[in-house]
């Protein structure tokens, strides 16, 4: 075939034209299906709040609820517990809640509405494991002076009663206070909001 | 069957097919132990997709079915118990049969050109595999199942600005969940095994093209009889298929054994954890990954960052990519390497093994501070390569394959 005067600028540019649309076309088509794997909107209707009665819990024990498929912990902080959290100040990585893990309402240095009692989504934010709850009493090898906390088995991060995280562990920031309320002295609901007090 | 053959030649290339990949590819003739390997990856992967096929026949991929339908499996169906322990033992041992097989061309330096490609393809060939077989671990929904896949997807968390939303959209759901399970069964089935088989190909043919290495690194084709085969080969059929044919069946032996008296082989192909169901409440006590990601897995637990963790264990697997171009040495085969090169290659195999037990073990801080040891002399050998490849003292290689007669 001869290829003596043809326009070869002007096939360049048909062949760029046809491959830019083609590539938009394929673009388009792959939207529905990369949008397929986002979380359905069943997946995203099942946050339903929690209640947890916390009448039967004693000073130093820990109750778990599952709230958006995740543990939440609710720990009734001992005073010793309590008055060991301000000495700790210089271990950890975000003493004083810098980082938005918590709801404004409980964002103080207990990092809870009541003192008394903590509440926590139990997920190790360095890679998603449950950390265990280690008190100080328990049997660890966590130092002679660790005051009681939350150790991760998976990566070896460290949290006090607050949920702060130490600093030189693997996990970046402190433990997620979920949004939470009292509905009685007895009785917590776990998903919204405290009164007066914005997320 | 001359006419049948003719026929069917006439029509696609059958003859010419068989004559360039089996009967007329002419492999060196020192082939040793270590190159039975390829021939065994293959092997593994017919047997994973026969098994992987008639276990779906059976399982369920419900968040609510799972676990009971591999116990289902287990007990009722018939030779339900043979046919998962043999997925199960082939899963682990594919790796061992990989882990062998990379070792080989690190040894007889196969990476080297003209193989880059091919050493590349093969590294594609193995990320492929490792996801394979991490999304194939989330299936039975037991507990190391739901936590492992925690952690990992948890990794591309670690990523700046998108990484939240990539971890989402990865799992379908704020947590690992039902959606997670499913998909992951679509890719398991379907879509990795259809990429691995296909790099199987690429992989074949590209080794075809340039020749299969050997133990002592020299080229065959450099010396060429006036047929212009080398005088070094010999064909891939029958020599090389046959000698196959005895590693094949001595694999199968050790298959058999594990599959029929240790198919657990005390938790390092099925862990204990496993047998519990998926509950995502509780983290197991001591969570580890399978023994062919713990290597991975302790680098990203030696560094006490998150993202600089998930970079550092990318990294390890990055860096194998870029091996043929970080190799400076004049020679190619280990036997002709000098001693730097063969202590640092020593010195990385300790550390790869010992990495991969510290993975295994929980993060305590002996452990860990040896886990960063470790970890900088993996770095070491790769990113030092260059330099003392370089400087090392080689021995003067054969102009021919050497090879006694048995």
């Amino acid at each position: 075939m001869s290829t003596e005067g043809v326009d070869k600028s002007k096939r360049r540019f048909l062949i760029g034209a046809t491959t830019v649309v083609g590539a938009v076309g394929s673009a388009f088509v792959a939207v529905p299906f990369i949008s397929s794997m986002q979380p359905s909107a069943k997946a995203q209707a099942a946050g339903a709040p929690v209640e947890a009665d916390i009448s039967q819990l004693e000073p130093g024990q820990m109750m778990t609820v599952e709230w958006r498929g995740k543990p939440v912990w609710i720990v009734r902080r001992t005073p010793e517990n309590l008055s060991a959290l301000p000495e700790l100040d210089g271990q950890l990585r975000d003493p004083d809640s810098a980082v938005p893990q918590q709801p404004a309402y409980a964002t103080n240095k207990y990092r809870s509405i009541k003192e008394e009692y903590l509440v926590l989504v139990g997920i190790c934010t360095h890679l998603g494991c449950s950390p265990s709850h280690v008190k100080s009493t328990d049997p660890h090898n966590l130092g002679g002076d660790w005051k009681g906390g939350f150790f991760c088995p998976c990566h070896g991060s460290r949290f006090d009663y607050a949920g702060r995280v130490y600093a030189g562990v693997p996990a970046p920031t402190n433990l997620e206070v979920p949004p939470y309320k009292y509905m009685s002295d007895t009785l917590l609901m776990v998903g919204v909001d405290h009164e007066g007090g914005a997320a | 069957m001359d006419k049948l053959v003719a026929w069917i030649d006439r029509r696609y290339p059958m003859s010419k097919l068989w004559n360039e990949h089996l009967a007329e590819y002419y492999a060196p003739k020192n082939f040793n132990f270590w190159y039975f390997f390829g021939s065994l990856a293959l092997v593994v992967l017919v047997i994973q997709i026969l098994s992987g096929i008639f276990l779906t026949m059976n399982y369920k991929p419900d968040a609510e079915m799972a676990f009971a339908s591999v116990e289902y499996i287990m007990r009722d169906v018939e030779w339900g118990w043979l046919i998962r322990y043999m997925h199960s033992t082939g899963a682990s041992l594919f790796f061992v049969v990989i882990y062998l097989h990379m070792f080989r061309g690190l040894m007889y330096g196969s990476y080297r050109s003209p193989r880059e490609l091919l050493w590349v393809i093969g590294m594609f060939l193995y990320l492929a595999l490792m996801a394979e077989a991490f999304m194939g671990y989330l299936l039975p929904w037991g507990q190391m199942s739901f936590w492992g896949a925690q952690v990992i997807i948890s990794l591309f968390g670690a990523i700046p600005f998108v990484g939240d939303s990539l971890a989402l959209w990865i799992r379908g759901d704020f947590v690992i969940a039902d959606a997670t399970l499913n998909r992951f069964f679509a890719f398991h089935v379907i879509l990795v095994p259809l990429i691995l088989v296909m790099l199987v190909a690429v992989h074949i043919i590209a080794l075809h093209e340039v020749g299969s290495n050997n133990p002592d690194g020299v080229e065959i084709k450099k010396n060429k009889n006036a047929d212009g085969i080398p005088v070094d080969g010999i064909p891939f059929h029958p020599y090389y298929s046959v000698k196959d044919i005895v590693g094949v069946v001595v694999f199968l032996m050790v298959f058999s054994m594990i599959v029929f008296f240790a198919p657990e082989f005390g938790g390092w192909f099925l862990e204990k954890d496993n047998f519990i169901p998926a509950d995502p409440l509780k983290t197991p006590e001591h969570i580890v990954p399978l023994w062919y990601f713990t290597p991975f897995y302790a680098i990203l637990r030696a560094v006490p960052d998150k993202f600089l963790g998930v970079v550092a264990m990318g990294g390890a697997i990055a860096v194998l990519f870029i091996l043929p171009w970080l190799d400076r040495s004049p020679v190619k085969s280990m036997r002709y390497k000098g001693p730097l090169f063969k202590i640092a290659t020593f010195i990385f195999v300790i550390s790869f093994i010992a990495l991969g037990y510290l993975g295994t073990q929980p993060a305590t801080e002996l452990f860990t501070d040896m886990a960063r040891l470790f970890s900088i002399l993996y770095f070491a050998y790769f990113l030092l390569m260059p330099f003392y490849s370089a400087i090392d003292k080689t021995k003067p290689v054969p102009d021919r394959v050497t090879f006694k007669a048995h």
